[in-house]
């Protein structure tokens, strides 16, 4: 991401051109220490958010309140340990929990258990959720989070999708056509694009389900689920619509402002002049001279905006009701689930990384300056 | 003081910039309006207090200037109150012998609106030592009609809700109280008779001490200047106190995160080297800790006071991508002359910092300050829509997380909803205006595009 952010000023030093094996073999290399160093900034980010967690040994306590409560329970059900007196059972209860704590670890000092969470963490092994379960019945929190993660990914998935490619070309074409009546309406909207996704979720809701009633309130899919696969499709669709307006709403006209604005101080660069004096065609010249080179920094404000808005579908899926991470997330603190909690802040870290490595690729992949070597990696 | 007066009037050249400068300076001054007027502590009595402060209110009544917008007007909240006196109340004792008393309230009222009330109640609070006041209640409508209403021995704080009443509503034929006691009985449809409608309270009291005092209440459908919620609580000192928090936290937090990063930034440029080199990494680092989650987890297990909210906000922000612009335009700056000057006559790296490097940088810094500040409004909201708002502080997010936790969307209580959510949107937008307008005045590259 380092890199991403400031293209521009790795300056354009780098004209020679080197095509072949070569490049290929640089692109690897690139994919490889931007592996390392992300999965680094990985384990260093997890760690913090388990400190954070941790902070004040609250989780711990969580964890022995827990544990006393549930051998206290044991040991009261137990039918042969009946006959005991209070004192004796107590003396019992007291044992078996140092046992079960020197079992889990607690009696270490905090250094040593933050260092093996992390490394159950980092390999996913998240614990049990203390009152949450999967559908399928599961109370591993990596299953409830494994289960939850399509749905948000569809959700996210849709939106960023028709989001970017609409703004890409919503831009386009006010660039071709600024200051035009559209054009400057656009840019006095974009302030609206300050409110998140689910500030305008609400207004929807509001007008197209309670009011108007074409939409449901939320969810994913009709209760019962509609027999047929085409009607399952259909009911999906009609869920999705709402929430995907809504981030519409809220980032499409920064989108559109800021690529616009880009787009515009691109073409008005020296090639671009000479490319239309030499007589190509306006998509010509808008595919090989303008969105050509302002590519990376397309890819860099879409990545920023990706990473920014990976919270922001926390609080669209509350309000849209959609049974993703996110509502897995606010049902979690609802029910002061702490390793839901815990466990769903390491799985936003790894989206994140992944985001982040994803658009890290695709951006090596479309600037050329990575392939040949001199820019990229030390901006 | 020219380059101010220079900005003034560029921003003057954006009609929405003056706008947003409007309703900011309005926000502000109601922000400093209900610090002055309504103190914190009154505020969260008022919004923590209990029945005692709210119980007057009606039940979630949309706000009364309802009534300006329709043909049929809503009733008001009528609370009469035996110790209000004349012409409202009028007490009347007969001693029935030595002992007993009969002691007759009469609470007349004038009921004007077009809808009926949404409850009545009469709360009695009743003096003696054994034997408490046998009560009877009669309703007197404006045609002259007397409907015995239910009879209860009173005891020390008695409450007798009218629709609770099973032998009240069996002899109303089970329509609800509120709705047959003021029915013109001439009509097909349930319609409100106009006019002065009496309660009569008979008490009978045994004892020589013993007294009745009774306050009657018909619920009204509209409330005040917002409305009220679930709890009968006044939606007004909400709104009103949510107004400096969003101001504060979002400055606040906007101000310290935009300055401390410029700091940091002109740090690492100056110094190079490993100093830039951690700085770059922490912000890389910073980019995959979950911001959102993270908050979560600090209210879940730390706290949920907003101000140790707006800490971790800070701490969490300050090493935000912003770092990587700033970067940028110092690494430019650095190999001005002038800054070449400054390192020859000897000037020492704080003063080079401070006097040289972060001067430049302010016409980039001051829009994205502007332009920061709803973000952070929203996130204040946002944390209150996750049940992580403020223990004690109404806030605007809050209000929006009590409207639809309670379904107010479904029930169609949208004044609940659209009246935080309109201050948050007028909040969001003012600064975003004014920032957006800053940055084109601040930055002529984008003003000719």
């Amino acid at each position: 991401m380092a890199e991403a952010t400031l293209p521009q000023a790795a300056g354009a030093e780098t004209s020679q051109k080197k095509k072949g094996a070569g490049s290929l073999a640089k692109l690897a290399r690139y994919t490889v220490t931007k592996l390392l160093t992300l999965f680094i900034a990985v384990v260093i980010g997890i760690y913090l958010t388990i400190l954070i967690a941790n902070m004040g040994g609250y989780v711990d306590e969580i964890l022995r309140g827990q544990i006393r409560e549930s051998i206290s329970i044991s040991v009261s059900m137990d039918p042969s340990l009946k006959y005991l007196t209070l004192e004796e059972r107590n003396t019992l209860i007291n044992e078996r929990v140092a046992t079960e704590e020197r079992r889990l670890g607690l009696d270490q000092p905090f250094m040593l258990r933050s260092l093996r969470f992390l490394t159950h963490a980092i390999t996913l092994d998240l614990g049990r959720a203390q009152h949450l379960a999967s559908d399928s019945g599961s109370k591993m929190v990596k299953n409830i989070i494994l289960e939850r993660l399509p749905p948000t990914l569809l959700l996210m998935g849709f939106s960023n999708l028709f989001l970017f490619f609409i703004s890409l070309y919503f831009a386009l074409y006010l660039s071709r056509n600024y200051g035009t009546f559209l054009d400057k309406a656009v840019i006095a909207m974009s302030p609206f694009s300050s409110a998140p996704a689910w500030f305008y979720g609400i207004f929807l809701l509001l007008i197209f389900s309670s009011v108007l009633g074409w939409f449901p309130f939320g969810g994913m899919v009709s209760a019962p689920p509609p027999e047929t696969f085409g009607a399952l499709l259909l009911s999906y669709a009609h869920h999705l619509v709402l929430p995907v307006i809504a981030w519409l709403v809220s980032g499409i006209f920064a989108g559109v402002y800021s690529w616009r604005t880009f787009f515009l101080i691109f073409s008005m660069e020296d090639y671009v002049e000479l490319a239309r004096a030499k007589g190509l065609s306006a998509r010509d010249i808008e595919r090989r001279y303008v969105l050509r080179p302002t590519l990376p920094n397309i890819i860099t404000s879409f990545a920023l905006m990706l990473i920014s808005l990976w919270q922001g579908a926390t609080i669209l899926e509350t309000v849209f009701n959609w049974p993703g991470l996110g509502r897995t997330l606010y049902r979690a603190i609802g029910l002061y689930d702490s390793p839901v909690i815990i466990g769903s802040a390491i799985i936003y870290a790894y989206l994140l990384a992944g985001t982040v490595f994803l658009l890290d690729f695709i951006y090596a992949l479309v600037d050329p300056r990575v392939r040949v070597g001199s820019g990229g990696s030390k901006a | 003081m020219n380059a101010f007066k220079r900005t003034f009037k560029d921003i003057a050249q954006y009609p929405s910039a003056i706008g947003g400068v409007i309703i900011i300076l309005a926000l502000v001054a109601l922000a400093v309006y209900t610090v002055v007027a309504v103190p914190y502590d009154e505020a969260i009595r008022l919004w923590r207090g209990g029945e005692e402060v709210w119980g007057d209110y009606p039940r979630l009544a949309p706000p009364a200037w309802f009534n300006f917008f329709s043909r049929t007007k809503q009733p008001t909240t009528i609370v009469r109150n035996s110790t209000d006196g004349a012409p409202f109340v009028t007490k009347e004792v007969k001693p029935i012998d030595e002992t007993m008393t009969d002691v007759i309230f009469t609470y007349t009222f004038d009921y004007e609106a077009d809808a009926f009330p949404s409850e009545l109640i009469v709360f009695m609070t009743a003096t003696f030592k054994e034997k408490g006041p046998f009560v009877s209640l009669f309703w007197i409508t404006p045609d002259g009609r007397e409907i015995r209403l239910g009879e209860v021995t009173a005891k020390h704080s008695e409450t007798y809700r009218f629709n609770q009443d099973e032998r009240l509503l069996r002899r109303l034929k089970g329509v609800a109280p509120e709705v047959a006691l003021f029915s013109d009985p001439n009509q097909e449809t349930p319609t409100v008779l106009k006019g002065t409608y009496q309660l009569r309270i008979d008490a009978i009291t045994f004892e020589n001490d013993s007294d009745l005092e009774a306050k009657f209440v018909s619920y009204g459908t509209v409330h005040g200047l917002a409305g009220t919620d679930h709890r009968r609580r006044d939606l007004t000192i909400a709104l009103l106190w949510g107004t400096p928090v969003a101001l504060s936290f979002g400055l606040v937090a906007a101000l310290v995160t935009t300055v401390t990063t410029m700091f940091i930034a002109a740090v690492g440029t100056w110094f190079g080297g490993i100093v830039d080199d951690i700085i770059q990494r922490l912000t890389e680092i910073n980019m995959l800790l979950p911001f959102l989650p993270i908050l979560i987890m600090v209210g879940t297990f730390q706290s949920r006071s907003i101000w140790v909210l707006l800490l971790w906000v800070i701490l969490l922000s300050i090493f935000g991508s912003s770092i990587k612009g700033y970067r940028a335009t110092f690494l430019q700056i650095k190999e001005a002359p002038y800054i070449e000057a400054a390192r020859s006559y000897g000037a020492s790296n704080w003063r080079i910092i401070v006097s040289y490097l972060i001067p430049r940088i302010i016409p980039v810094l001051i829009p994205g300050l502007v332009s920061g500040i709803p973000a952070y409004v929203f996130l204040e909201a946002s944390l209150a829509l996750l049940g992580l708002g403020d223990p004690v502080l109404p806030t605007w997010g809050k209000l929006i997380n009590d409207a639809y936790a309670n379904g107010a969307l479904y029930n169609g209580q949208y004044y609940w909803i659209l009246e935080p959510a309109l201050l948050l949107m007028l909040a969001g937008l003012a600064f975003a205006m004014v920032g957006f307008a800053l940055d084109r005045i601040f930055n002529p590259r984008l003003r000719e595009v």
